[in-house]
């Protein structure tokens, strides 16, 4: 699984870095960040997921996911 | 609040500071939302009142056609020449000024910097309840949750904790008063501005390591800030930092106090506490935002005029069933909850981290500290009306 934030939407809410910590951060001013390159580790799947149902700007999407 | 002519019919006439609409908007909302979306009122020099969560997502992301000059709805609207940036930038700032008026603020207010206020927040929560005794009936309002949010926000901006009683009597008129006649809201309005006024000369005169001295160092792109823009915005922090949290804090208090189901699981189960903190604020947002209409317009239908009010329910549009499931109950787990108590768009509540800090850590103390605690007299309960919704007076009887 893979994520990205839109930032053109997001406007800091932060409640995707609140609900998957090890996916999303903040940056200096509240606005969020994937961590890395947005590849999802298969634990944090669900929380990445839930972020993504939380935004209230709709501005996460999953991009990919590639099921072994 | 009352000084109005009662409201008959909430479609052609509605006014959001009549008491039946403090006391319980809700059924006002629902009953809306099915016959008359978007309501209208001739009060206030005309205005609009937007009830789906579609149409107030719409508004809030609209800055080309909605206004943010004035965003507290009375009959009296700033002057133009206030524009681009307001009388409280960046909340009454539109585009494009608002991005760096914003920008000045945003780094003071992200989670990193508001994580460091969390200790003394908690140390003088528990202060609250050291103070109150062995008191068998408590108001959570007003000996509770209106202390936590006025304490803060002054230490952050470094004004002296003996104003906090002043602070209050800024926020009431700022925030009820928005059906005094004129001249009384002015005399109000320029008692803020002078309290501002000297503490931005005082801070001029002699810097120091708060939020106020920091404003007064900074730039936006370049250009200094000037105090002038700071006395605004040290005044939106103010104003806006207070009873918006205590509004949140007692209105969750008040459901838990009714609700002993949720309040035994919360008890419980601590570690739920941030998901059902969300759900609290979604059913019971406190902050309704106001927007001028730009220019004549067609909105879905509603033919707005310039310079007419359109209100923003973010309270009304968190419980549009249209937008969530069983919108109308508190469901304490509820996972997926994308509310808009905050706002939407470019003005999102920029002390949104510190709001939720400060409701997390005042129920996290509250909650260890009394987990068993009733409604003392429910119809004592007083809810304040206009734009921010939350209970004033909250007898709550412990154990």
């Amino acid at each position: 699984m893979k994520v990205q934030v839109d930032m053109d939407r997001c406007e800091g809410h932060g409640r995707c870095y609140a609900l998957a910590p090890t996916v999303f951060e903040p940056d200096e001013i509240g606005n969020a960040v994937v961590l890395g390159d947005g590849t999802v580790s298969p634990g944090d799947e669900r929380q990445a997921e839930l972020a993504a149902a939380n935004c209230p700007e709709q501005a996460i999407t999953i991009t990919a996911r590639v099921r072994s | 609040m009352g000084l109005h002519d009662p409201v008959a019919d909430w479609a052609t006439d509605w006014d959001h500071t009549d008491d039946t609409y403090a006391a319980d908007p809700f059924p006002i909302w629902d009953e809306l939302r099915d016959r008359c979306p978007v309501a209208r009122t001739e009060r206030y020099g005309g205005g609009w009142l937007p009830t789906r969560h579609e149409d107030v997502s719409a508004i809030a992301h609209d800055t080309e056609r909605f206004t943010s000059r004035s965003i507290v709805m009375s009959a009296f609207r700033p002057p133009l020449e206030f524009a681009p940036a307001g009388v409280a930038p960046p909340i009454s700032s539109d585009p494009p000024f608002h991005k760096g008026a914003r920008r000045l603020l945003l780094p003071a207010f992200a989670p990193q910097a508001i994580d460091k206020l969390e200790a003394s927040t908690r140390a003088y929560c528990e202060e609250l309840i050291d103070d109150m005794g062995d008191r068998d009936v408590v108001d959570a309002a007003a000996d509770y949750a209106q202390h936590i949010p006025v304490r803060v926000i002054a230490h952050m901006l470094g004004f002296p904790q003996e104003d906090a009683e002043l602070f209050r009597t800024f926020v009431n008129h700022v925030i009820e008063g928005v059906a005094l006649p004129f001249e009384q809201r002015a005399e109000g309005m320029m008692t803020l501005f002078s309290y501002l006024e000297a503490q931005v000369r005082d801070h001029i005169a002699y810097p120091r390591d708060d939020l106020t001295s920091y404003l007064l160092a900074a730039d936006i792109d370049g250009e200094p800030v000037t105090p002038e823009h700071v006395g605004r915005t040290i005044g939106l922090l103010l104003i806006a930092g207070i009873d918006t949290t205590w509004s949140s804090i007692g209105a969750s208090i008040w459901h838990l106090a009714g609700n002993p189901a949720d309040r035994e699981r919360l008890v419980a189960e601590p570690e739920l506490l941030p998901i059902a903190m969300e759900e609290l604020l979604r059913a019971y947002a406190p902050v309704t935002m106001a927007r001028l209409v730009r220019e004549d317009m067609d909105f879905n239908g509603c033919p707005m005029k310039a310079e007419e009010w359109v209100l923003l329910p973010f309270p009304a549009a968190n419980r549009d069933p249209e937008a969530f499931d069983r919108a109308d109950e508190v469901v304490i787990d509820r996972e997926v909850n994308r509310h808009a108590a905050f706002g939407l768009g470019i003005h999102r509540c920029a002390g949104s981290h510190l709001a939720r800090m400060e409701l997390r850590v005042a129920l996290e103390v509250w909650l260890e500290a009394f987990p068993t605690f009733h409604l003392a007299d429910p119809a004592a309960v007083r809810w304040s009306g206009g734009q921010v919704r939350g209970p004033r007076t909250l007898p709550v009887r412990i154990g």
